[in-house]
């Protein structure tokens, strides 16, 4: 289903929750709401749902207002954040529920809750109670009465949000390819980046109540349109004076500017281990964090600190070790701008190897 | 080691005096009226209860006490709904008046029945006018049953309609369900085990009270005679063998009542 929504405000009193939110999502792409914990992110799924009222805007399914529509006549599934099943009921009379409120024939309901429960990988648990099932078996029931029904639009509240890392990872590329499967339009919330850029076609940046970016997780990882995107995505670090950082003294000329740096920016290394050796300076070696699969280090230069990792592979540093660092780019932002600036000391590199 | 051996004598303490207080208060005198009521043996017992206004009176207070209870499950899950869904000015007065029946003395209920039923009182007058009769007779006793059983199903339903999460209804309507069908289907069984423990303990207590309905009932043996007053008439004149008797009756179905309160919570707690 085709969603479009126009002018969305929502106030909880006098605290604005959903402030003028515009977006509109093409049928079957599975869309991620992402952004810390009390952003409205619930708020906007619950009004697309028809479980709040909108304040002021508009939200149009397949072309057609809907506000005044009530959540029964909606065409949509949700899946709640705490699945909300049906406790007094068996696994097959919650899935069953919906087709019972369509009134389909019996024989096809069966047909239909077996369908699903095949689905869901819920074979064998068709007689439980929600209390006799585990959590990433809860979240599939719960899945699975949504969709039962064939809605248009699939919500879901934080899905994962109460199960355990392991078993979350599961369920996240299981839904991903059941929503690829179906073809059916999703919006999923979350507040772990990990999960939007992973599973999500686009992401939506929801920050304070408003809408933020919208896009590809590789088009908002690579352009953030607000300092706010810029710094929720990946990890960063501020640095107040970035005309003090080698390659960046031309920034001077725009006063009032910082500069968001990520790890992914920054290279660090002997001498030896760079072509363009001009456009690094040198710095100091501070804290070095084992992270698994690389070391996080922390670098001093010029009086700022940057995060930079650095492959197992390599020599292993020290802290108090000199080395040369690289800052490829910086993401600058004031009041009024953001834009992306590359190092311009730096020739891009065309070694020719004989 | 010897903190140990203070906490399982403490614990040991503790056991063996709440064993006593409940054999001394409890088990010993009903184990009594058990062992009275048949200390003439068994067909002395009969004899007892088949005696017509015994048994008239037990099934009469039976028969009340059902009527009190339904009109109890109607009324008090209404009132627990209101009192936790709606909000309205007075609710928290309301809410805390619920209890009164249980703090007040049911001499002093059976009174303010008397006063607001008599025939001096408005309704004592408008009842007349339309030809039936409410004090001393059974709609009397049923007011005076209903009256000091009131708290039971509304304190029963009200825990179940406050921790009954409001997403499940939500769900519910989000698959196309109406209010009606989503109270029918997802609403009402979450109450269900409140309101049935609430109105067997409602009935239960109907059964066994005295004070306020020996006040407005007229007690007229076979007719408004009910079990408990008829207990203690049987005691007045003597009459020890037929108290226990009766009293042995109503016992034995409180009991029963208490199994199946203990039955519909156990499984409550099992799903
Ligand atoms: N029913 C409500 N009444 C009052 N405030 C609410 C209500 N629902 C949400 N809010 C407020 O609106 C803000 C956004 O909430 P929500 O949409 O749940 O955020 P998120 O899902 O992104 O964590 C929060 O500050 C929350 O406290
Ligand atoms: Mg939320």
């Amino acid at each position: 289903m085709h969603v479009e929504v126009r002018g969305l405000n929502k106030k909880f009193g006098n605290f604005q929750a959903v402030q003028d939110v515009n977006f509109s999502i093409d049928k079957g792409q599975l869309i991620g709401l992402l952004g810390p914990s009390g952003g409205g992110k619930t708020s906007i799924l619950r009004m697309l749902a028809g479980l709040e009222s909108v304040d002021e805007g508009h939200i149009y399914f397949h072309g057609k207002r809907v506000n005044d529509l009530p959540p029964q006549e909606r065409g949509i599934g949700f899946v709640f954040q705490n699945y909300a099943l049906f406790k007094h009921m068996m696994v097959t009379e919650n899935i069953a529920f919906g087709l019972e409120v369509k009134k389909w024939p019996k024989a096809k309901i069966r047909e239909r809750v077996a369908e699903l429960v095949e689905l869901t990988g819920l074979t064998g648990f068709e007689k439980r109670y929600p209390h006799q099932l585990s959590g990433g078996q809860r979240q599939r029931v719960a899945f699975a009465r949504a969709l039962a029904p064939e809605p248009q639009l699939l919500l879901l509240d934080e899905p994962f949000a109460a199960i355990d890392a392991k078993i979350r990872q599961e369920l996240r590329s299981w839904l991903r390819d059941m929503i690829d499967r179906l073809g059916i339009t999703s919006i999923f919330v979350t507040h772990d980046q990990d999960e939007a850029i992973e599973v999500a076609d686009e992401i939506m940046i929801i920050n304070q109540g408003r809408l933020e970016q919208k896009g590809t997780p590789w088009d908002i990882y690579k352009n953030p349109e607000t300092p706010f995107v810029a710094g929720f995505i990946g990890e960063s670090t501020i640095i107040e004076d970035i005309g003090s950082l080698r390659g960046f003294e031309t920034a001077r000329i725009w006063p009032d500017t910082k500069a968001l740096i990520r790890p992914e920016y920054v290279e660090i290394g002997q001498a030896r281990e760079f072509t363009a050796l001009s456009a690094t300076e040198l710095g100091r070696v501070g804290h070095l964090h084992f992270r698994g699969s690389e070391w996080l280090v922390e670098v001093e230069v010029a009086g700022s600190r940057l995060v930079t990792y650095r492959s197992l592979e390599k020599e292993v540093l020290h802290p108090g070790d000199f080395v040369h660092v690289l800052v490829h780019r910086a993401y600058l932002f004031n009041d009024n701008d953001s834009w992306i600036m590359e190092n311009n000391l730096k020739e891009d590199p065309m070694p020719v190897h004989i | 080691m010897s903190s140990m051996l203070q906490g399982r004598w403490w614990s040991w303490g503790f056991r063996s005096a709440v064993m006593i207080y409940f054999m001394v208060l409890i088990v010993l005198p009903i184990l009594g009226i058990y062992g009275q009521s048949l200390s003439a043996g068994w067909s002395a017992f009969i004899d007892n209860i088949t005696e017509p206004l015994a048994w008239k009176a037990v099934f009469l207070t039976v028969k009340l006490a059902i009527i009190a209870a339904v009109i109890n499950i109607l009324v008090g899950t209404m009132s627990a709904w209101v009192l936790i869904r709606y909000r309205f000015p007075g609710r928290r007065l309301l809410n805390s008046l619920v209890d009164l029946p249980f703090a007040l003395p049911t001499a002093v209920a059976g009174l303010m029945i008397l006063l607001l039923l008599g025939p001096q009182s408005f309704v004592g007058e408008w009842a007349d006018k339309f030809g039936f009769a409410i004090l001393f007779h059974e709609p009397a006793i049923v007011i005076a049953m209903i009256f000091v059983t009131f708290p039971f199903v509304i304190r029963a339903v009200q825990p179940l309609l406050e921790e009954m999460d409001s997403s499940e209804e939500e769900a519910a309507y989000t698959l196309g369900a109406t209010k009606a069908r989503t109270f029918l289907r997802v609403i009402m069984p979450g109450m269900l085990p409140g309101i049935a423990s609430g109105a067997m303990l409602a009935f239960s207590r109907a059964l066994a009270e005295f004070g306020a309905v020996v006040l407005v009932a007229g007690n007229i043996p076979g007719k408004t005679l009910i079990a408990s007053v008829y207990i203690f008439g049987e005691i007045e004149s003597d009459n020890a063998a037929g108290a226990t008797a009766v009293s042995v009756l109503l016992l034995t179905f409180s009991f029963i009542i208490l199994w199946l309160v203990n039955y519909v919570q156990m499984r409550r707690k099992g799903v």
